[in-house]
């Protein structure tokens, strides 16, 4: 057939050579765009943690001064024997260590002597007693933290008159650092000098026991249920359904549910590690099943039919055998789950765990609070002190999450077949 | 005696029925006797099971139920009279008067509670007593007669069998009853305060100041359009801003150009975004970004930058979904087959050619599919907003002013010690209620989109 | 190297690698402008490999290297300076499996031309369809109805919209990968018919693995056996007195 034919193409000719040049021009910026995409993303992460560490880790350190005392001349009202007793730190509140303390740091210091120590300074000596009771009988110099001021303008910058005493100190070869075990040790406190996340962690620990304890036999049993057994109808699709929306559900909203029905119908104690497990469990629970359904799948059906050929019953072939190879899936999952239930504030500040709680929790029913809102009240204190001590918490939640993490890809790597 | 005692007797009777029914079991094997309908420790599950589970059941309906039970014993005492109305107040006092009871503490604040410590102590010693009594008596007759039907002719594999499947489908109903409880108790709630404060005003009015409820017209200090112009404004403008073009962007490097190690690299390091938790980037926001962004505006010319920038949440928000966008997007560009990006290429595209007008295109209701996930998300999002945007509601659309969302206000209302019946704290629900009907609603749209436009590759 | 100049496409020396692996072992060949070259071959012998060399598709794949000489026109396709984006529109290729893009089947055609710069004018760029498809022998059946899916025709259809497509940006070769292996016989025959049309216009180098339609749609037919080229000659030669015994093999149904 006749057609109107087109000139063959030049592709010699400029224009066409200069539009190639520019497609691909266009090409390497959009390259360039993709990799600094990438490169970007991660540097956001790196500044975090970068930040988070620079301003952290000074807070597992503490500024010392070296305080001569005089227990001899102080003459305490104690005895050896109440030293060696279970009494001891009784004994020594009593006879009046913490005045002497007080005292000798005006001796040593100046009439604001006193305030340059922190309000658990006197406790440091006492434990020096309690180590070695000769120390009563003589003259010795203790290394004891300081006041908070001093050791915000000894890290970091302070007020003018915090600096000028930290100069001074200096000066006299007086001031030194050590290591702030206080800070994994102690509970929350008022004092930045005194403020430890044991506390926390405790509350955290029970609070992820009971999600656990909940969430894992409940999620797994229901994963077994939606792969193995349901049959294919209108309720099995509105359970699913309702398990990938809770999956998606917003945390406060449990933080709601947990305040109204846990609460206030029930009426279980406010702040209770119960029942923020309870709250979180709900909250975990749909991952779980969503991750158990995913590991369950894997799993090929000619184990199953190699399980029902022999004779196996249905519960048998999941039980003996489709949970087994599912299960290092499902526990990949659940440590997942778990590291983002150990990350979550705000259901919990919903129901109640941000109080200032001073002694850790000893049973589920005691009033709690956990590290994820431990730093967020702290990062609401206006003393510069617990600035460190925020993003020192940070530092420790974020070991955690990252040795879950870690534990979760190792156990995936490990033990994941590959059908 | 102690729950925790009371479950270990339970779990021990149990343990003797499991024993005993299967050593009574083992003799029903005979000689020539080659099929067996269970093995003896099925038996043994049987009894076990049937001891342990109403009696277990029992003490965990009444673990939750028995504080409201005792509570309200004690309050129907003449002590008890002296007790201020439902609040903050209120709880307190019975709350240290259990601790009181149970020696947990040894002073207290109010006189009050020392006074109803010892209705207390009573109340809970009659209730235990009850509780021991019902649960011990449930699983002996449990096991006892599970015990009487250990025949050779009963089916107790069958039946051990069966409850595990009732079992099975107990747990994957207790997820519909979440799902229940959410709505239940987030309308139940929402109800109460739409008596107070009629719906339309709340959802369109546009003045928000929770403070100062005039109980005459509640509703005009409670419009909830600034909220959620804040909501939008801060997660879907200002977060999706970020996370958009970052996310789509390293989906396509990782998937079409990067080599096979740096993907298997940065993938994670992506994914890790998502792991820190969101009071984390809250703090990092409140810390280090809003000042820098308020140092921003002030060089830029606005004078009233503020240091609670809906931009410097809204960013930090963005940063934190990515991975969500950038995973949803990876998938979705590598669903698209091959062959479609060799017929491209083969033509004399370029690869930036073939992603934009091919790959992308074909891809595209799954990134969408994220986008829609991750906007669901940010709006849902609490922490950041809490710590690094401001509690003033405001309708501005300048980025470096400060407004605040759904999710900060929930948290403000329910805050302090405020009634629990009050038009503050119903308010709290109402707004649960509404961000749950949103993010609902965006993700049904999501995986529909997601359904419905993907082609079938095969 | 020598090459002969009035090929169109002059392959010396060809080696092609995957890492370690050879896949093709120094290939020497001619594509004349004015035939249809076929290559023939066991399954896995490099017949599609070798095409891939003759528009550089093996650059997609990280691990493969090509050594040796190939020329377009007495250009060496693999130099630097050689443009692989234009190559590719002189050299167009068609593939075994249908692979029409998503789009409408005026936006399939027209795409080629989009991004090559080649029609501006809305005008030109509905002629340049047209001819393409009319050459593909798929205007009739599709004139109508351009605003839909490429993806919703039959089978045999597509295979003509990538045909078409390949034709809208005026290809010097056209290269195709064993392109009626996914179709049925009707539809076979009317790419068939389809390429009997095209020879004039374009140089057309095609895979089979169908003796047959070798023998019915080239001029000239290669032989590939485990990365060599084993026996190159005109079709009636090859077919009715092969020269090498593997060819004779091959040809009468010994193996492969």
């Amino acid at each position: 057939m006749t057609e109107p034919s087109r000139l063959p193409t030049d592709w010699k000719a400029a224009a066409v050579q200069r539009r190639t040049r520019r497609r691909y021009a266009a090409e390497r910026r959009f390259r360039l765009l993709g990799l600094a995409a990438v490169w970007l993303s991660a540097g956001f992460l790196m500044f975090l943690l970068a930040s988070m560490l620079w301003q952290g880790a000074s807070g597992f350190r503490q500024t010392r001064v070296a305080l001569p005392i005089d227990l001899a001349a102080a003459r305490l009202a104690v005895t050896p024997a109440q030293l060696s007793g279970r009494g001891a730190d009784l004994a020594l509140a009593g006879a009046g260590l913490e005045g002497t303390v007080d005292a000798a740091a005006t001796r040593a210091f100046g009439a604001q002597g006193a305030d340059l120590l922190s309000d658990g300074a006197w406790l440091v000596v006492r434990d020096a007693i309690e180590r070695n009771p000769a120390l009563l009988q003589s003259r010795t110099t203790i290394d004891v933290p300081v006041d908070s001021a001093i050791d915000v303008a000894a890290k970091h910058d302070g007020t003018p008159a915090a600096e000028a005493i930290v100069a001074r100190l200096t000066a006299r070869g007086a001031l030194s650092t050590g290591w702030n075990l206080g800070f994994l040790a102690a509970a929350d406190s008022t004092d930045p000098t005194r403020v430890g996340i044991w506390g926390a962690l405790k509350g955290s620990l029970l609070t992820m026991l009971v999600t656990i304890a909940l969430a894992f036999p409940i999620g797994v049993l229901a994963a077994l249920y939606l792969e193995e057994y349901a049959p294919r109808n209108r309720w099995t699709d509105v359970i699913e359904v309702s398990i990938n929306n809770l999956a998606a559900v917003p945390s406060i909203i449990f933080g709601l549910l947990g305040l109204a029905v846990f609460l206030g119908t029930l009426h279980l104690p406010r702040s209770a590690p119960l029942v923020g497990g309870l709250t979180l469990a709900l909250m975990t629970m749909p991952v779980i099943v969503i991750a158990g359904r995913n590991a369950i799948k894997a799993v090929p059906p000619s184990i199953r039919d190699a399980a029902l050929a022999v004779g196996a019953s249905p519960v048998q072939v999941v039980f003996d055998h489709v949970l087994p190879l599912a299960l290092p899936g499902i526990l990949t999952g659940t440590i997942i789950g778990m590291a983002r239930a150990l990350g979550e504030t705000a259901p919990l500040l919903m129901i109640g765990m941000r109080a200032f709680i001073a002694a850790p929790p000893s049973r589920l029913v005691d009033p709690a609070t956990v590290l994820p809102v431990q730093i967020f009240l702290w990062s609401d204190d206006i003393d510069r002190g617990f600035v460190e001590k925020t993003s020192a918490a940070i530092i420790v939640l974020l070991v955690f999450l990252l040795a879950m993490n870690g534990l979760a890809i190792y156990l995936r790597n490990r033990f994941e077949t590959r059908w | 005696m102690s729950a925790l005692a009371l479950v270990l007797v339970v779990f021990g009777l149990a343990l003797i029925g499991w024993l005993v029914a299967r050593m009574r079991a083992a003799t029903f094997r005979k000689p020539g006797v080659a099929r067996f309908t269970a093995l003896p420790v099925h038996y043994g599950y049987f009894v076990a099971i049937c001891a342990l589970v109403p009696a277990l059941l029992f003490l965990a309906v009444w673990s939750l139920t028995s504080p409201a039970l005792v509570t309200d014993a004690v309050i129907a005492t003449p002590a008890a009279a002296a007790l201020p109305p439902a609040g903050f107040e209120r709880a307190s006092i019975l709350s240290e008067a259990r601790a009181l009871a149970a020696g947990r503490s040894h002073g207290a604040f109010h006189d009050l509670s020392v006074r109803l410590a010892p209705a207390y102590a009573a109340a809970q010693i009659r209730y235990d007593w009850i509780a021991t009594a019902v649960a011990l008596l449930l699983a002996f007759a449990g096991g006892g007669f599970a015990f009487t039907r250990v025949r050779p002719d009963f089916g107790a594999r069958t039946q051990v069998e069966r409850i595990v499947m009732l079992l099975l489908l107990a747990a994957s109903l207790i997820a519909i009853l979440t799902t229940i409880g959410i709505v239940a108790s987030l309308l139940y709630e929402s109800a109460r305060f739409f008596r107070i404060v009629p719906i339309g005003e709340f959802l369109f009015g546009t003045h928000w100041s929770p403070q100062v409820i005039d109980a005459r017209d509640p509703g005009a200090s409670l419009g909830a359009v600034p909220l959620f112009w804040g909501t939008f404004f801060i997660g879907a403008v200002i977060a999706m801003a970020v996370a958009i073009p970052f996310g789509l962007m390293s989906a396509i490097y990782l998937t079409q150009y990067a080599h096979a190690t740096t993907r298997r690299w940065m993938k994670p390091v992506l994914e890790m975004l998502a792991g820190v938790p969101t009071v984390v980037y809250g703090y990092f926001a409140a810390l280090t970004v809003a000042p820098a962004v308020r140092e921003l505006g002030l060089a830029v010319g606005i004078a009233n930058a503020s240091s609670e920038s809906a931009l410097a949440a809204g960013a930090v928000m963005g940063i934190m979904i990515i991975p969500f966008v950038s995973s949803m997007a990876d998938d979705s560009i590598a669903a698209v087959p091959a062959s479609m990006r060799d017929g491209s290429l083969a033509m004399g595209a370029t690869q930036s050619e073939t992603i934009r007008k091919v790959i992308l295109p074909a891809a595209l209701p799954g990134v969408v599919g994220g986008i829609l996930l991750a906007v669901s998300r940010a709006i849902g999002e609490t922490m950041i907003v809490v710590m690094a945007a401001s509690g003033v509601a405001t309708l501005t659309a300048n980025p470096f002013a400060s407004t605040t969302t759904v999710t900060k206000q929930i948290v403000d209302l329910l805050t302090g010690e405020a009634e629990f019946d009050s038009a503050k704290t119903l308010a709290a629900f109402a707004l649960g209620l509404t961000l749950f009907v949103i993010t609902l609603a965006l993700n049904v749209v999501a995986l529909s989109v997601v359904k419905r436009y993907r082609e079938a590759y095969d | 190297m020598i090459h002969n100049p009035s090929a169109k496409i002059s392959a010396r020396e060809v080696s092609v690698f995957y890492g370690a692996n050879q896949a093709i072992d120094t290939v020497s060949i001619d594509v004349d402008r004015d035939n249809v070259l076929a290559f023939i071959g066991p399954s896995g012998c490099g017949k599609s490999t070798f095409l891939r060399t003759l528009n550089r598709m093996n650059d997609t794949v990280a691990s493969a290297r090509v050594s040796g000489e190939i020329l377009l026109d007495g250009e060496d396709i693999y130099a630097p300076s050689m443009d692989v984006v234009q190559l590719r529109a002189r050299v167009g290729m068609v593939f075994q499996k249908p692979n029409p893009f998503p789009k409408s089947i005026y936006e399939n055609v027209a795409y080629g031309p989009r991004i090559h710069g080649l029609a501006t004018a809305r005008a030109d760029l509905d002629a340049m369809v047209e001819q393409s498809l009319r050459r593909a022998g798929l205007w009739d059946e599709v004139k109508d109805r351009l605003t839909d899916s490429g993806t919703a025709l039959s089978g045999g259809q597509q295979q003509r919209l990538c045909i078409a497509r390949a034709i809208a940006v005026d290809p010097e070769v056209i290269l195709m990968d064993e392109p009626c292996s996914a179709l049925d016989p009707i539809a076979t025959a009317k790419i068939e018919e389809l390429i009997h049309e095209l020879k004039g216009r374009y140089a057309i180098v095609i895979v089979t693995h169908n003796m047959q339609q070798a023998a019915r749609v080239s001029q000239q037919t290669a032989f590939f056996h485990l990365g060599r080229l084993v026996e190159f000659g005109a079709t009636s030669d090859i077919f009715t007195n092969p020269r090498e015994e593997r060819t004779r093999d091959y040809i009468t149904g010994r193996y492969g």
